[in-house]
């Protein structure tokens, strides 16, 4: 019956599904199936109509293959649920198929397990704090999750402050959680954001950007002025440079930096470097 | 879904950035943000754009029965809506105590500056008067609303047409806009709201505070006022306390605004008239620009481009003016001809063939049905030596010329006469087919 069901998603959508491999760096589009390498060896690419997919076909291929965010498994079919470019990053190991995912221009944030945000906490409430994360429900955080905190020794935190912390629950049946220490028990950059500086928000796609290990944004940010600067995966940002000045002109330059090329970014930071 | 909270920070530096006469978008204190004025494709309807806040005007008017106690006005409603669109925070279907505070406002801005001659809208006196609805959209929320809500509410009406109406004895007539051009409102003066924000007991002053600074500040002032500097509403909300000095000066500087303002929406007017006499493109939807990210996309087909060059070259040594085309037709088995030497396609200019028609005369059915591209319907304008040919104009004959080889061997069989004229037709479409992929 599910199978029935999905020849005629298949012909509904009058669509053969794309290899992975042939899309990569290009458009997809909510609703589109894709096949993995090991998939179109199997079956090579004109029998994909007639037989459903196997994401596990047998043993002699198997490999681990991550679906990231904009993917997901559906049975034996992997199907596009977001639009944007669609990227792959080559696997570490050799019994790894790497991780596939789709890179959207979005700004609602969905919390995910492991990302490190930042919230504003909104209430105090017993032995836990409300905190805001952007997401369709506020994030709990509990006054034992900071480092050195104990039942006698609590941290200082008003409502209206900005944590930076990390999401340990994240699901969509559960309300997220989130805590300001690392698996040792460090703090590990985490946790209370000073009073002063500026909050503002961006793109999760310039978060993403900006957060890469080959970033130049940030380095040519870096020459700039001193500066000190969070980025949370929720796209909010918090900078603070000497002056209230320097950090207007940092926070309007990384919004302004999502819609700029490299070449007019250069000029930009080469002419505020004069002034 | 729940406003995002402010955090202390942001508060902080806001009022630390005001303090040192700096803005979050660079702006100066007494400077307004970006102000563009967008018009629909229909009288009354217009987008206006205050930064990044945008609200929707649309007029629209009715004929009812005035009030009685007003029987020769016409009747003026406002109504703004703030779509959770907008913003997460509005929530649909409830009157806030922000939209209520906006709607009240909007009316005494409005109507009660009696800047629309309410009298010019009575059609009978007590029993049929105009009725005019203004409804405002929030489309997108970055602060100060009231005064996009003005602006937008005035430029629909300028902007706005009603239906012309005469009256003649009893008889009342409205005229469609085909009959008669339908007639703009009259509109006195143009009131306009400027709103000032109070930070720190009113010892710093904003004008045009965007969504952040309107949470930081501590009072509200709005001056409704026309280009003649005079004061329709005033309403100074948040409970703050002000000095005169301080609201003269507000109104000094809401003077100033106000003409730049009113500027801008009679030079934006005259724009879309202009444009509307001309006929040119107007309305916003012609001004929003067509982002082709992936609206045309097309899979990519395979193609042989092989012998590309070579094939091109030949057609075009080969190729002849159209004008030099001498049609003759070759008969190569009783009921199959052929026009041209298959080179050269001439069939598009239909006006030449039909004039060669004439020329033959019917002296031979295939060529005539082939030079009118098939169309059977037009066999019968031609005078052609056998009737039953005319007369056969059944599905069949459309079948033979789409139909495969076996097709045709079938039908010939059934109507010998019919065949004689339409199997010819088969080769030249085949080759005509040809032509064009080669071009």
């Amino acid at each position: 019956m599910a199978e029935a069901a999905a020849v005629v998603a298949e012909s509904l959508a009058g669509y053969r599904a794309r290899a992975a491999r042939a899309v990569l760096e290009q458009v997809v589009l909510p609703g589109e199936e894709l096949l993995l390498p090991e998939q179109e060896d199997g079956e090579g690419p004109g029998g994909a109509g007639e037989r459903p997919l196997r994401l596990n076909a047998g043993a002699r291929s198997r490999r681990r293959v991550v679906c990231g965010p904009g993917l997901r498994r559906c049975g034996d079919r992997l199907l596009v649920t977001k639009c944007g470019r669609l990227r792959h990053k080559e696997p570490g190991s050799g019994n790894d198929g790497g991780v596939y995912w789709v890179d959207s221009q979005q700004k609602r944030y969905v919390p995910v397990k492991g990302d490190h945000v930042i919230g504003i906490v909104t209430a105090k409430s017993g032995d836990i704090f409300k905190v805001d994360v952007g997401g369709s429900e506020p994030a709990s955080l509990s006054y034992l999750a900071f480092e050195g905190a104990t039942k006698r020794n609590r941290p200082n935190v008003q409502v209206g402050d900005l944590i930076y912390g990390q999401f340990v629950v994240a699901n969509k049946d559960m309300e997220p959680e989130m805590v300001c220490i690392d698996s040792c028990g460090r703090a590990n950059g985490m946790g209370v954001i000073g009073q002063d500086g500026l909050l503002f928000k961006v793109t999760l796609g310039l978060i993403r950007r900006l957060l890469a290990s080959d970033c130049e944004i940030l380095q040519e940010v870096g020459k700039l002025y001193p500066l000190e600067i969070v980025f949370g995966m929720n796209g909010r940002i918090w900078v603070k440079a000497k002056t209230i000045q320097q950090t207007l002109i940092l926070a309007n330059i990384l919004e302004a930096c999502e819609h700029m090329t490299a070449d007019q970014r250069k000029q930009i930071f080469s002419r505020l470097a004069e002034s | 879904m729940k406003e995002t909270p402010l955090s202390n920070c942001e508060r902080r530096f806001l009022l630390r950035a005001i303090e040192e006469k700096k803005r979050l978008d660079g702006r100066q204190t007494y400077d307004y943000r970006n102000i563009k004025i967008s018009f629909g494709t229909d009288y009354g309807c217009c987008i206006v754009e205050l930064g990044k806040t945008r609200v929707l005007g649309q007029v629209s008017c009715e004929l009812v029965s005035p009030k009685l106690n007003r029987a020769t006005e016409g009747i003026l409603f406002f109504n703004l809506e703030l779509s959770q669109m907008a913003a997460p925070a509005f929530e649909p279907g409830r009157q806030s105590d922000l939209l209520v505070k906006l709607n009240r406002l909007l009316e005494r801005c409005l109507r009660n500056s009696k800047c629309i001659d309410t009298e010019s809208l009575c059609v009978v006196a007590g029993e049929k008067v105009w009725q005019i609805r203004v409804d405002l959209h929030l489309l997108n929320h970055d602060g100060n609303i009231i005064d996009a809500a003005s602006i937008a509410a005035i430029v629909a009406l300028c902007h706005f047409r009603r239906p012309d109406v005469s009256v003649q004895g009893d008889e009342v007539t409205l005229y469609t806009l085909e009959e008669r051009d339908p007639v703009p409102l009259s509109i006195h003066h143009m009131p306009i709201c400027v709103s000032f924000a109070f930070f720190q007991q009113g010892t710093y002053l904003l004008v045009d505070p965007n969504e952040r600074e309107e949470r930081v500040m501590d009072g509200l002032l709005v001056i409704a006022m026309n280009k003649h500097r005079e004061i329709c509403t005033i309403q100074s909300s948040c409970g703050i306390m002000l000095l005169k000095d301080q609201v003269l000066r507000c109104s000094k500087i809401a003077g100033v605004k106000v003409a730049e303002i009113t500027e801008l929406i009679q030079k934006a007017l005259e724009n879309d008239q202009k444009v509307r006499k001309e006929g040119g493109k107007f309305g916003f939807a012609e001004s929003i620009a067509n982002q082709r990210i992936t609206a045309f996309r097309m899979e990519k087909a395979p193609i042989d481009t092989s012998d590309v060059e070579e094939k091109a070259e030949e057609i075009i040594s080969e190729a002849e003016p159209p004008s030099e085309v001498v049609s003759k037709p070759v008969l190569w088995t009783p009921g199959t001809a052929q026009i041209g030497e298959g080179i050269e396609n001439s069939w598009g200019d239909l006006e030449d063939s039909e004039k060669e028609d004439e020329d033959e005369g019917g002296s031979d059915e295939a060529i005539i049905l082939d030079s009118i591209k098939m169309d059977t319907g037009e066999v019968s304008n031609i005078g052609s030596q056998d009737a039953p040919i005319v007369l056969s104009d059944s599905e069949e004959e459309e079948m033979i010329i789409l139909e495969p080889d076996k097709n045709r061997k079938k039908i010939r069989t059934q109507t010998i006469s019919a065949t004689q004229v339409k199997a010819p037709s088969k080769k030249p479409v085949k080759k005509r087919k040809k032509k064009r992929a080669a071009n």
